[in-house]
């Protein structure tokens, strides 16, 4: 079983991949909207990603309103 | 498809195309790919009755009003009609919105049932406002684990009765649906939906892009979607066509149901609009030049010979491979929800693809004009459709005035609100509050709005004061939201922003840590409502006897200022 801080720093480095941004470049309390500068259907790619990485189902109302990493890690690790 | 001007509602034109096209196949539903379900107008029919008997059984009737909260899927159209076969009013609610925003509406709409989905319902009934719905008796969820607690709900799948319940008719005037088109922070515009409103409304669009049995619309915007509701819902059924229900918009599976199911029609916001585009122009631009040539030279004969309307078998025939990833069998895409660029409408009909694109909003009924593709024009939202008179009120020299518009397909008025009622419809015209002109072939162009609000690419309209109860308690002497479009219009409807104007105490500085707090604030914000810029104004806002802000004043004042330099990042 993952820490939340593995699932955390997981999530930062698929979405590091996923959008090339510089490694390291990404935290936890920032707001993937403005930091990564995508739409909700490029964070909805995001999470399908993040789905198959972790094998799990995320619905879509689920992470509605989530914009941080932090949040969003805590969803991911409930369903773990 | 039905001749609804026989018909006096919406549940009665339902119910009358079930007995109709028993056979045909009604509805798809798929989740990430895999198919859930797939009904037959008959089959439909003997999953939704029962729950209008259930109804029934608990005292529902003409007047009574229920709420839907789902996501896109076919429970919402099955809860639907059996609200509609009851007599009742539908409360149709966005998902979307926060729980909070939720139980206010409910509250607002005097909602007596719920039908929602068990994992939205887990937020709702953790939230506190809850207890301000009192009137909302019953709650129904549906695909609650086995062992689940329900907090209260009943599982939708066991509310079943039998025998058949009567059918209870409706009048025209009568209204079908309570549609929230904005207003949870402000005052909540529940716009009063007649069943002639939609009866109409179906007559007009079905009259430019018909429906017919084998049709497949591909629904992926939720049915509490204005558009969604009358075109991919309320007109294939009355036509005997097919919806196609997909539960996620994660743009690999849209993709994907087009082939699929080979679809016909769908409807999209401008934002999925454009992320198909983008799809696609990184597949051409990862073809070698000599094809990408080739497709550029293809996509050029194709453009000069669908000038003056659409050939799809021509456009189907020179780019096979482009319409292939679509199926095949796609008529057109409808585009609404918000303006749409035009170099993106143009993106897809010079691949043979048409794009319905239009404008239209909640109160006038969804559309009020639509491109009729003779010819396809990017540049405009097309003309009026059947039955809609539009005129533009105070033009100035170069044409452009308030969009008004008079039809049977504008709302009856706005729930509780018969002032602001008053102000929108004026001696039977609706002011849109959209500025716009006819050119000389009868397109509208629309130049921005008088309203203080702006609508983003998913198609969600945010008035600005909506989202001011997010900075209260903000440390300054004042603070106010506009768009900034209010503020300096730029005779566009792309990239609206909102704009953030605060006031400062005297002798207060603006500190890294009232940046920091302003940004905290706004990140609460679901994405897109927040504010985009601020703005620091040194004088006191105009104010009114009862001290409340006097916000055209200051628009006013603002607006005499430089945009470029006066809007700081957040």
């Amino acid at each position: 079983m993952r820490t939340i801080e593995q699932t955390t720093q997981e999530i930062l480095q698929l979405a590091t991949q996923q959008f090339k941004v510089p490694a390291g470049s990404l935290a936890p309390e920032d707001d993937f909207y403005k930091k990564l500068g995508i739409d909700s259907l490029q964070a909805l790619e995001m999470l399908s990603r993040l789905e198959n990485h972790f094998k799990i189902e995320l619905p879509d109302y689920e992470v509605q309103g989530v914009n941080d990493f932090k949040t969003l890690a805590e969803r991911i690790q409930a369903r773990l | 498809m039905l001749d609804l001007r026989n018909y006096n509602s919406v549940g009665e034109a339902l119910r009358d195309a079930l007995e109709t096209w028993p056979d045909k196949l009604c509805l798809i539903e798929s989740d990430r790919g895999e198919e859930k379900l797939r009904l037959s107008y008959q089959e439909f029919k003997k999953v939704a009755l029962p729950l209008a008997k259930a109804f029934e059984d608990l005292g529902i009737g003409p007047g009574d009003r229920l709420s839907i909260i789902m996501t896109n899927q076919s429970k919402w159209l099955i809860s639907a009609y059996a609200i509609f076969f009851c007599g009742a009013t539908l409360v149709p609610l966005d998902f979307k919105l926060k729980p909070e925003e939720h139980w206010q509406l409910l509250k607002h709409s005097n909602a007596r049932i719920l039908i929602t989905e068990y994992g939205i319902w887990r937020q709702l009934a953790a939230s506190p406002g809850r207890a301000n719905a009192t009137n909302l008796k019953v709650v129904l969820a549906t695909e609650a684990p086995a062992n689940a607690d329900l907090g209260g709900a009943l599982r939708w799948e066991e509310a079943r009765g039998a025998p058949a319940p009567a059918f209870v008719p409706r009048s025209k005037q009568d209204v079908a649906c309570i549609v929230y088109s904005s207003g949870t922070g402000g005052t909540p515009k529940g716009c009063l939906m007649t069943h002639e409103n939609y009866l109409e409304q179906c007559m007009s669009l079905t009259a430019v892009y018909p429906f017919w049995p084998g049709v497949k619309y591909l629904s992926i915007l939720p049915t509490n979607h204005a558009i969604d509701f009358m075109v991919g819902f309320f007109g294939p059924f009355t036509c005997g066509a097919a919806v196609v229900h997909l539960r996620t918009l994660r743009p690999e599976y849209v993709r994907e149901a087009f082939p699929k199911y080979e679809i016909t029609y769908v409807s999209l916001v401008p934002l999925v609009l454009k992320n198909l585009q983008k799809g696609l122009q990184a597949r051409f631009d990862a073809l070698p030049p000599a094809k990408r040539r080739v497709l550029e030279a293809v996509r050029n004969i194709n453009r000069a010979l669908t000038r003056d309307h659409p050939r799809l078998w021509l456009s189907r025939s020179l780019l096979g491979q482009v319409h292939s990833a679509f199926g095949g069998k796609l008529e057109a895409i409808i585009v609404g929800g918000a303006f749409t660029e035009p170099q993106t409408l143009q993106f897809f009909y010079d691949l043979g693809i048409p794009v319905a694109n239009g404008y239209g909003l909640t109160e006038a009924g969804t559309a009020v004009t639509v491109n009729d593709l003779k010819p396809f024009r990017a540049d405009t939202v097309g003309k009026p459709l059947p039955g809609m008179e539009v005129e533009i009120r105070n033009p100035d020299v170069e044409g452009i005035g308030e969009v008004t518009v008079r039809s049977k397909t504008v709302m009856a008025g706005y729930l509780n609100e018969p002032e602001l009622t008053a102000e929108t419809i004026v001696d039977g015209w609706l002011r849109t509050g959209d500025m716009g002109r006819f050119d000389s072939q009868g397109h509208l162009q629309l130049f921005g709005r008088k309203k203080n609000m702006i609508v983003t690419e998913e198609g969600k309209n945010v008035y600005a004061e909506d989202v001011e109860q997010v900075f209260e308690g903000l440390r300054a002497k004042e603070f106010c939201v506009f768009a900034a479009n209010y503020v300096w219009p730029l005779r566009s409807m792309v990239n609206e922003k909102l704009i953030l104007v605060i006031h400062l105490e005297p002798g207060q500085a603006f500190t890294d840590e009232l940046k920091a707090e302003i940004a905290a604030r706004n990140s609460r914000l679901i994405n897109y409502k927040r504010v985009h810029g601020l703005v620091l104004y040194h004088e006191d806002f105009p104010l009114t006897a009862s001290l409340k802000i006097k916000r055209n004043e200051l628009a006013q004042r603002l607006g005499a200022l430089e945009r470029e330099h006066s809007i700081l990042p957040i």
